[in-house]
């Protein structure tokens, strides 16, 4: 891969957000509701059971951990849309630019553009709801890196979506992390859906992230297979997800779409 | 063109070969089995009515548009196989093909120059500002150019990468008289210094005559005829190119007719 294409991409990016304070609004502005309205509810929670349960470190720190994962997602879709919006595939797929240095350079745009709303949701949640991620200990690098994976894998996913089917499917991409938020258990125990939903939330990444991170906070220990289980199905993910993105591409180049892309040419 | 000028075109190497390409769509075909060259410094004019398969061409060779058979060579490289050094090597405008509107003109420059791995790229973009004469437009968003001005920045991008192969697609079909002129004499200098060679539409035939060394005339997908755009209407019983056109776009030729 070459590193000056990947910089082109992101450089892009970068330019289109530094002009525009309206696309970096929301890095912060959703993840900072989120934090405060749930900061509110757990506090209040935390009030009326008598803190038997600790509803901050665990429903608040679960909506941070989901926001961090959404972030991620709509960071790669996001970036991917802006080429979208402004028609520039057929001047930038005429370029010696590869698939892989295309689609790094977004991921590469996701993780900065994350970190900003990460920092974000980490001061308001500790500074202002005493959130202390201390009790998880080190076992949140993993659950970070697996949400940051599946959040990577489902972002391609969702630009080959956009890709195949035209810009109106813009649509049908927005509401994926909301769509996937009951299956994956991030606020309750996967015990409490019907097997049909487990069985799909054993296909998620995050799910495995949010039964551990209560294991921990109940104060059992918890076995680490499941999470490097998650962990490595976060990299398969992203293995299919990418030949997902690269096979569309293909038909996109064979068919015309690529060269004429818009609404209209979709189909 | 003396004789001596059109010799040295003539044994100039290729930059672009095209061999049998072919792109069908289910029952339609869209190109079928053209054939040609284009040789360093020299401009080739891909003419031909709507639908006869221009953009198709420029397309399959910009590599967005895959090929159902035959073989693309740009500077020696096989297009399907050597993609990434066939593509540093080409650039294209087209009317049809602007840049993002929500960079400045510099910030297109830049972004561009890194896609196409270009080195020393700051005077790179600043040479280019400066030869196109986009100094006061350098931090303006091109969305809010006029059509001329988009043009320029358009060819500048288009020659970022010191092209081997130019495709221009109806570069100047947006233009004023004076804005295609300008934007035709960068072109021909670009070219006639021997830097590349270019591949031509336009529906101009005034225009064609005045830049292009050779014409190709394409109707449903194939080449009919091609030759010298100042004499091959003469050859083909027609008084002016513009007749030519015409007459072909609305009578194809049969492409065995030996005459």
């Amino acid at each position: 891969m070459r590193l000056r294409a990947i910089a082109g991409v992101m450089l892009r990016q970068f330019y289109v957000m530094r002009a525009n304070p309206v696309r970096v609004l929301p890095l912060i502005s959703w993840v900072a509701i989120d934090i405060v309205l749930w900061g509110f509810i757990t506090r209040y929670l935390d009030a009326v059971t008598g803190s038997r349960i600790h509803f901050v470190a665990s429903l608040l720190g679960a909506v941070l951990l989901w926001d961090f994962f959404t972030r991620i997602m709509q960071g790669v879709t996001t970036a991917f849309l802006e080429d979208v919006w402004s028609r520039n595939f057929l001047n930038l797929f005429a370029t010696p630019l590869a698939i892989s240095e295309y689609v790094a350079g977004l991921v590469a745009t996701s993780i900065l553009a994350s970190l900003a709303g990460l920092a974000v949701m980490l001061a308001l949640a500790i500074a202002v709801f005493g959130l202390s991620f201390f009790s998880l200990g080190i076992a949140l690098v993993p659950f970070l890196l697996a949400l940051f994976l599946f959040g990577i894998a489902l972002g391609v996913f969702a630009s080959a979506v956009v890709l195949r089917f035209g810009p109106a499917s813009e649509w049908m991409v927005w509401p994926l992390p909301a769509l996937l938020c009951p299956f994956a258990g991030v606020f309750y125990p996967l015990a409490t859906l019907p097997a049909w939903m487990q069985a799909i939330a054993r296909a998620l990444p995050p799910s495995y992230v949010f039964e551990d991170m209560r294991a921990i906070l109940a104060g059992r220990t918890f076995a680490s297979g499941p999470l490097l289980a998650g962990l490595a199905l976060a990299v398969l993910e992203i293995v299919l997800c990418g030949g997902f993105f690269v096979r569309v591409y293909r038909y996109a180049v064979r068919t015309g779409l690529l060269a004429r892309y818009s609404a209209e040419s979709a189909s | 063109m003396s004789a001596e000028v059109r010799e040295a075109r003539e044994l100039a190497p290729a930059v672009l070969r095209v061999s049998e390409l072919s792109k069908r769509y289910a029952s339609l075909i869209a190109v079928d089995r053209v054939s040609f060259a284009v040789r360093r410094g020299e401009i080739v004019g891909l003419l031909g009515p709507n639908g006869a398969g221009k953009t198709t061409i420029i397309d399959m060779l910009l590599g967005v548009l895959a090929p159902s058979s035959g073989r693309i060579d740009v500077a020696g490289f096989n297009l399907a196989r050597q993609r990434a050094a066939a593509l540093e090597r080409t650039n294209f405008a087209a009317v049809y093909a602007a840049l993002p509107g929500n960079l400045t003109v510099a910030q297109n420059l830049r972004v561009f120059g890194l896609l196409y791995g270009v080195r020393g790229l700051t005077a790179r973009v600043a040479a280019l500002i400066a030869e196109f004469d986009l100094q006061s437009l350098r931090d303006r968003r091109c969305g809010v150019l006029s059509s001329g001005e988009q043009t320029r920045v358009a060819l500048a991008k288009a020659l970022v990468n010191r092209p081997e192969l130019l495709l221009l697609d109806e570069p100047t079909a947006s233009l004023d008289p004076s804005a295609a002129q300008v934007a035709r004499a960068h072109v021909q200098a670009y070219a006639r210094a021997g830097r590349c060679g270019v591949l031509w539409t336009s529906h101009n035939m005034h225009e064609v005559e005045e830049v292009c060394d050779r014409v190709l005339f394409l109707s449903r997908g194939r080449i009919l005829l091609e030759g010298d755009p100042k004499t091959v209407p003469r050859e083909h019983g027609a008084p002016t190119l513009e007749e030519l056109f015409i007459r072909l776009a609305r009578e194809p030729l049969d492409p065995r007719d030996p005459r």
